[in-house]
């Protein structure tokens, strides 16, 4: 594969900004060149940030916010109990407690669900081991809550998000 | 007229009126120097107190004002309690014999240039001082690089200034400024700028140090120090260090508008002998666009360079600047005894 156009030129730009320690360094052009840069900045003024509680961000496509446990047809729960998304947590912030189905076609349903979100690092392992796609990461990222236990997420909550 | 009584009430009118303008400027001054810094920086800045953000330098000072004001453990209180004052007024009183207008300054020395080098020399005190008192390893640091940065670069600014002494052959700055005056197409470079451009340059660079500004601002390096000799101050004493720093720099570039930029003249426009209120005004005008224009030069650099290593600093101070001006003084004395007005005589 050849290198990306551009990666030579750095990597001798680089080899040559190394100077000998023992060597005098001159400020003078180094720092002219700094004022020209800022100096075009200044002028350029393109913001790379956005007025945020204004202007939102759209979230880029896979962008692991929030949980939902999401439901079937039939509106139940798309959940088995089956807990290899617990397993797969890092965090150990899933808690959950089966109970058994009312329904034919699965053994077992969560009782209880819980995610602690202030544990969750969101790194979408639950997602990754679910093998029923009953649980999702959604790109909500702005969820601010006053008290710690309110950010501990129970099946009422993810199921309704 | 001649009544005693009448000249203290005029310099002290005089002296209200300058102080609560400079002491507005420095609201106005951190203003641009955060809005500046996001431009460099791609972000926007300050936008959300007041019109275009321009009253959040008042939303900091309120912030500053309800914070604790702590005295820490084992410190020296009178001491601690001194510092930011010493740092503070030393700058507002060197800013009294800069002349803002046609001959107008709240105290005119004959020596005004002598006066200002003394009493900004005693800034160091509060750095030393406060870092001295606040018993803590790190603002200690602080204080030591602060007293030796300023007393190597003291050296170098005093001979440079030396040097435009020589040219002008006085220290009265007004007088130092008249003689930048030129009129002409090369009126320009009566400016003491080109007639001594090493002096210029060593004073700049000296101003930054001496007023701890970014590229020399060892004395409160965050990485090292967190904060340095301000580390263990909080609230208003902080808020007096942090005005007392920005006073500082409007005063240093006050001396540099004075002596390297013709002061509250300007080339081609002629200066008047008995001048009017316009006149006044339009001098305190000039005098002010040139202040400014200084004033962004520092905050420029300040978010370009990273800041110096010690002994960069150092070597630059001991082994460069002071060699070179003192070169630069035999220079100017040579150039005085052959009568040439500029270093390189010009065409
Ligand atoms: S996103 Fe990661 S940390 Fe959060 S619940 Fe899922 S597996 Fe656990
Ligand atoms: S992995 Fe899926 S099905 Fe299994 S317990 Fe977790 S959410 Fe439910």
């Amino acid at each position: 594969m050849a290198n990306p156009p551009g990666a030579r030129e750095e990597k001798q730009e680089r080899k040559t900004a190394t100077t000998d320690p023992r060597k005098k360094a001159s400020f003078t052009v180094p720092v002219a060149k700094g004022l020209i840069n800022t100096l075009k900045h200044i002028l350029r003024r393109e913001p790379n940030t956005i007025h945020y509680p204004d202007e939102k961000r759209t979230p880029y496509p896979g962008y692991r916010g929030e949980h939902r446990l999401k439901r079937d047809e039939l509106g139940r729960e798309k959940c088995v109990a089956c807990f290899l998304c617990s397993t797969a947590c890092p965090a150990h912030c899933i808690e959950i407690v089966a109970e058994e189905a009312p329904w034919d076609d699965r053994e077992k349903r969560p009782r209880l669900f819980n995610i602690d979100m202030m544990r969750c690092i969101y790194c979408g392992m639950c997602e990754e081991a679910c093998p029923c796609d009953a649980i999702e990461l959604t790109p909500v990222f702005n969820i601010p809550s006053r008290t710690r236990a309110e950010k501990i997420y129970d099946k009422e909550k993810l199921l309704s998000l | 007229m001649t009544d005693p009584l009448y000249s203290i009430l005029i310099a002290v009118i005089k002296a209200v009126i300058i102080f609560a303008v400079i002491l507005q400027i420095v609201p106005l001054l951190v203003y641009f120097e955060r809005k500046i810094s996001a431009w460099i920086q791609d972000r926007i800045g300050p936008n959300r107190v007041g019109p275009i953000g321009l009253l959040q330098p008042l939303a900091d000072v309120i912030k500053l004002a309800f914070k604790e004001d702590l005295t820490p453990q084992g410190a020296d209180k009178w001491i601690y309690r001194l510092a930011p004052v010493l740092v503070y007024a030393p700058a507002v009183l060197a800013f009294t014999v800069i002349p803002v207008g046609i001959d107008l300054q709240v105290a005119s020395f004959d020596v005004g240039v002598v006066f200002l080098l003394t009493i900004s020399g005693f800034s160091v005190y509060g750095l030393a001082f406060g870092g001295w008192a606040s018993n803590n390893k790190y603002s200690l640091l602080g204080g030591l690089r602060a007293s030796a940065q300023m007393i190597s670069y003291e050296v170098a600014m005093g001979l440079s200034i030396i040097a435009i002494m020589m040219t002008a052959e006085t220290v009265d700055l007004n007088e130092i400024i008249r003689q930048q005056w030129g009129s002409g197409t090369l009126g320009l470079l009566e400016w003491n700028l080109f007639k001594q451009p090493i002096a210029a340059v060593v004073f700049i660079i000296a101003a930054f140090a001496e007023t701890n500004r970014l590229p020399f601002d060892l004395a409160e390096c965050e990485a090292e120090l967190i904060g340095g000799f301000h580390t263990e101050y909080t609230g208003l004493k902080f808020a007096t260090f942090f005005m007392g720093e920005y006073v500082a720099m409007i005063t240093m570039s006050g001396l540099m508008v004075t002596l390297f930029l013709g002061g509250w003249s300007v080339p081609w426009v002629e200066i008047p002998t008995s001048p009017s209120m316009v006149d006044m005004a339009l001098s305190i005008g000039f005098f002010s666009v040139k202040l400014f224009a200084l004033l962004f030069f520092y905050i420029w650099i300040r978010w370009t360079l990273p800041r110096f290593r010690y002994d960069q600093l150092m070597g630059i101070g001991w082994k460069v600047f002071i060699p070179v001006s003192l070169v630069n003084l035999g220079l100017t004395a040579v150039a005085g005894v052959l009568g040439w007005k500029w270093l390189i005589p010009l065409p």
